[in-house]
């Protein structure tokens, strides 16, 4: 057992939530942005909507160890289900919103989910267009009811429905029937079903119980201490394990806000009004948060751009300084006041993060340069490691120890073991009990009550891990060093005009080769500028000085990189990934193999010293569903640069 | 087992129109000619728009559509017919032929121009706000001290704005001006100041011009959003087909300043004059 805060007995989620509506029942719990208006919702009345749906729920049969799907943007109605079936003592399992017919299919079916909560119109109509293939679920419940009013599917059933049957009869029975459900809830209970990124094939869904996500919380706690004054905005999908791993274990266990964001184009905005202190996201939005830095500074007058230049420099020196563990000079710490207050104070105020004490990144790599500029920023942004089956997280940097190359060290409770192979293993009791229906996958990740991540790894002297990349991406290169493709990747994506990329390299391959897309807003406005016409992505993917951009800072990246690493060629792709076609999943991780099988022709393409481009075929499908097939050539660009003069 | 649920959907708040089009009209047009010197617009157009319908008129380049539409909301005066409104159930009809377009947009009438009208370089927001303009009350004295009522009012015109804002979706765009905002969601705000001034008719002029599919799609959702939660009987002008017959339940054909045809779709699109008028005369 993980020791827990001030020796407190662990208890459930929805013990947790009774908790903190009696202790603090006028604190706010939860707010949500309506008519243009930061809305509070207090724990009490958190409280008070959870019981009713809870009771609503078993009023339509549903029992312990049943289970709940979700479907839907994040809301206060997601939590409040959520929690009303763990209270019931059933299992809450989110589905990410952006899931096509057929994955929400596959994923409701094989939880053998009763009842499906959904969001609005959108989900009701993909729902219900994949009804045959979901004889299981006996109710549709819906939280917008907005288009809705002519629907006379007899699946479906309004959210305030479900509340108000659970409203009905005697109200102080009703508080004692809930309370004696949720007393009833024990920590070995499953308490939600997590579904894995699926970077290696079909998503399987891991069984989280409440000791797992409880554990987790409070050992981040003892790293972290969170207070119940602070607030998140809560803009990621609540089906990943690091939403849930904030919105729902920290939220409950320390008690602060969670805002859900107005609508998902509003959340730089609201991002600004909340000011979180708290705030955990994957790379991607971190990545974006600097391109859209570099893309304002460029269009913003000659001084703005100096000055913040200059500011950058000292940053960026106090931040490599301390990363060394050197003191700052006098004249250092005085030009990065300044720094400070000409231009990063605006700065951060600007992204919303002025008030940020947390900042997390977690579930990929983050390239060092995108670390070096948010700490440069003033930003105290830490890597986390973990995965949906330790609960989100197992490691994490500690405040002033953080390297660039590392992901931290343990939490408090957790074993890390490196396997002879070099796999990472951990223990501790936020692993996962196993997979759902799928013995054969919890034999392979589980033994002995270690947890067999699949990524390879090493531990540092001073404990630090390092996580190299997937156990079976890495690379051997031709002069036998071993090499991770996304320490390239991350390093080819700090560019604002690289959206993704996909570096080729060892094994059979001679050399390293990359597949990369372009960022369609900031190429796009670059070639605005420079009065350079195109109409589509494709066709502005494939136009020389598009190819000549990328291929300078592939240039520049090469410069830093040992020979045998060094990217050869590499070609623009004619259209943006996509998580719909199943190049990315859905948390917008890359999916190597299914693209390197679906663009065979273009990789082989590469590795063809003949050739400078490959026609390429693709067939799309409309909106009305016709089909059409669109051909283009994809050129494929040679690096020039120092790779013949190597050792 | 699980129980029914309780009965909570309620009927919307017009109902929905009956396929014969017995409701009681909304709109009553008759003998309605406009001419612009020697070129007759419109030629003795007649036309019953019933309450909750969604009443789409089409017609080839040049048909009139345009010019009936300016004729209801007042832009145009017609030489002669009569445009009959019923208001208020039970009161008697209001000509508004004999009205101003202010007066016309007081009784519950708002529309949307083909050619988007909106103040380009005000934010979202205000353009909005001026659509309530028929609805305020304050004058210059008390709008100048703002306290009490007339604070009580914007709030209340805020609102109402809010509630516009939301159900068209577009919270990002809020303080954006309009200028700076795509094609597409020009058209929404568009949209939105028309519905902001709380209409009982909306009249929208080619909702979906230069739309690309999915931006049709969205619109069309709205139009039905709107008809159906908001309870307001739409008059349309669209060239797209399939957005016609499956938003519309009734349609008028235009041609030549004249009505040729009038119906529920599936009759409309069966007519032989409507399909001459759309695909020509056969020769001999």
């Amino acid at each position: 057992m993980a020791s827990h805060a001030e020796g407190q007995e662990p208890v459930t989620l929805p013990q947790l939530l009774l908790r903190n509506a009696e202790q603090r029942p006028l604190a706010v719990a939860l707010r949500e942005k309506e008519y243009g208006i930061w809305q509070p919702i207090t724990w009490r009345q958190y409280g008070e909507r959870v019981q009713a749906f809870a009771l609503g729920l078993r009023r339509m049969g549903l029992r312990a160890g049943d289970k709940v799907a979700i479907l839907g943007d994040n809301r206060p109605e997601w939590l409040i289900a959520e929690l009303a079936a763990q209270s019931i003592g059933a299992v809450s399992m989110g589905v990410y919103q952006d899931s096509v017919a057929e994955e929400v299919r596959y994923l409701v079916d094989w939880a053998d989910a009763r009842v499906l909560v959904v969001e609005d119109q959108e989900q009701v109509d993909k729902v219900l267009e994949i009804r045959a293939g979901l004889p299981k679920v006996e109710r549709v419940v819906y939280y917008e009811p907005r288009g809705l009013r002519s629907y006379r599917h007899e699946l479906l059933m309004p959210f305030e429905a479900v509340e108000e049957l659970g409203r009905e009869g005697d109200a102080a029975g009703n508080t004692r029937e809930h309370a004696e459900a949720v007393a009833a809830t024990r920590l070995d209970d499953v308490a939600i079903f997590s579904t894995t990124s699926g970077t290696t094939g079909k998503p399987k869904l891991a069984m989280l119980t409440h000791r797992n996500l409880v554990t987790m919380g409070h050992s981040l706690q003892q790293v972290d201490p969170m207070e119940p004054e602070d607030d998140l905005l809560s803009m990621l999908p609540l089906a990943w394990i690091g939403e849930q791993m904030t919105a729902v274990s920290c939220a409950l266990l320390v008690g602060f806000a969670v805002n859900f964001p107005e609508r998902p184009e509003t959340v730089q905005d609201n991002l600004r009004e909340i000011g979180p202190q708290v705030m955990f996201s994957p790379p991607r939005i971190w990545e974006n948060l600097v391109s859209q830095v570099q893309v304002r500074i460029e269009d913003s007058t000659w001084l703005k751009r100096r000055v913040f230049e200059w500011s950058l420099r000292a940053g960026f020196e106090l931040a490599d300084a301390r990363r060394h563990s050197r003191g700052p000079s006098r004249s250092l710490r005085a030009r990065q006041r300044l720094a400070e207050w000409l231009c990063f104070l605006w700065l951060r105020d600007q992204l919303g993060l002025r008030r940020l004490r947390c900042a997390y990144t977690g579930g990929a790599a983050l390239g060092p340069d995108v670390f070096r500029f948010f700490h440069a920023l003033g930003v105290n942004l830490k890597q986390i490691y973990g995965q949906t089956e330790v609960s989100g997280i197992s490691v994490v940097q500690r405040d002033g120890d953080v390297q660039y190359h590392t992901v931290g060290v343990p939490l408090p409770g957790t074993d890390l073991r490196i396997a002879d192979d070099g796999e990472i293993l951990a223990r501790s009791p936020a692993v996962f009990v196993g997979y759902y229906r799928n013995e054969e996958a919890t034999a392979e990740a589980l033994h002995d009550g270690w947890l067999h991540s699949g990524d390879a790894g090493y531990l540092e002297e001073d404990g630090h891990l390092v996580v190299v990349d997937r156990k079976q991406d890495v690379m051997t290169l031709h002069d036998g060093t071993r090499f991770s493709p996304q320490f390239l990747e991350n390093k080819l994506k700090f560019s604002q005009h690289v959206r993704e990329a996909v570096v080729f390299g060892g094994g059979a391959y001679p050399f390293v080769s990359a597949l990369v897309t372009i960022d369609f807003g900031n190429v796009g406005k670059w070639a605005e500028k420079r009065q350079i016409a195109y109409t589509t992505f494709t066709d502005l993917s494939q136009q020389r000085s598009v190819c000549e951009l990328i291929g300078a800072h592939v240039e520049r990246i090469n410069q830093d990189l040992p020979a045998a690493a060094r990217i050869q060629r590499f070609l623009l792709l004619h259209k943006e990934l996509d998580a719909d076609d199943a190049e990315l999943t859905r948390t917008r991780k890359v999916r190597r193999q299914a693209i390197a099988g679906r663009y065979r022709e273009l990789v082989e393409g590469l590795y063809d010293p003949q050739r400078d481009s490959v026609a390429i075929e693709n067939e799309i499908t409309y909106q009305d569903g016709t089909k059409a097939v669109l051909r283009t050539d994809v050129r494929i660009v040679v690096v020039s640069g120092p790779r013949r003069n190597d050792a | 087992m699980m129980r029914s649920p309780p009965s909570t959907l309620q009927e919307p708040a017009i109902a929905t129109p009956r396929p014969d089009g017995a409701a009681p009209p909304l709109l009553e047009v008759t003998g309605l000619s406009l001419r612009f010197g020697g070129v007759q617009a419109l030629d003795d157009v007649s036309l019953t728009v019933g309450r909750g319908n969604i009443f789409a008129i089409i017609g080839p380049n040049g048909a009139g559509k345009t010019s009936l539409l300016n004729s209801l909301s007042g832009l145009y005066r017609p030489q002669s017919g009569s445009i009959r409104y019923h208001a208020h159930d039970g009161n008697d009809p209001v000509d508004l032929l004999r009205l101003r377009p202010h007066r016309i947009a007081r009784l519950g009438i708002a529309r949307s121009f083909q050619n988007i009208e909106l103040f380009r370089h005000m934010t979202v927001l205000d353009n909005l706000m001026l659509g309530r303009h028929v609805h305020m009350r304050g004058g210059v004295l008390s709008c100048a001290f703002y306290w009490g009522a007339q604070q009580r009012e914007e709030i209340a015109h805020r609102r109402a704005v809010e509630g516009v804002i939301d159900f068209l979706e577009i919270e990002a765009l809020r303080h954006r001006p309009v200028g700076t905002l795509a094609y597409g969601l020009q058209k929404r705000v568009e949209l939105a100041r028309a519905l902001a001034l709380e209409p009982r008719l909306l009249l929208l002029d080619e909702p979906m011009a230069g739309m690309n599919a999915e931006e049709k799609e969205d619109m069309a959702r709205f139009v039905l959003d709107i008809h159906e939660e908001r309870g307001v009987t739409v008059v349309l002008i669209e060239h797209d087909m399939g957005v016609v017959m499956d938003l519309s339940n009734r349609i008028a054909v235009l041609d030549f300043g004249r009505v040729i045809a009038e119906g529920p779709p599936e009759e409309v699109a069966r007519d032989p004059d409507v399909i001459a008028a759309y695909l020509g005369q056969p020769h001999g």
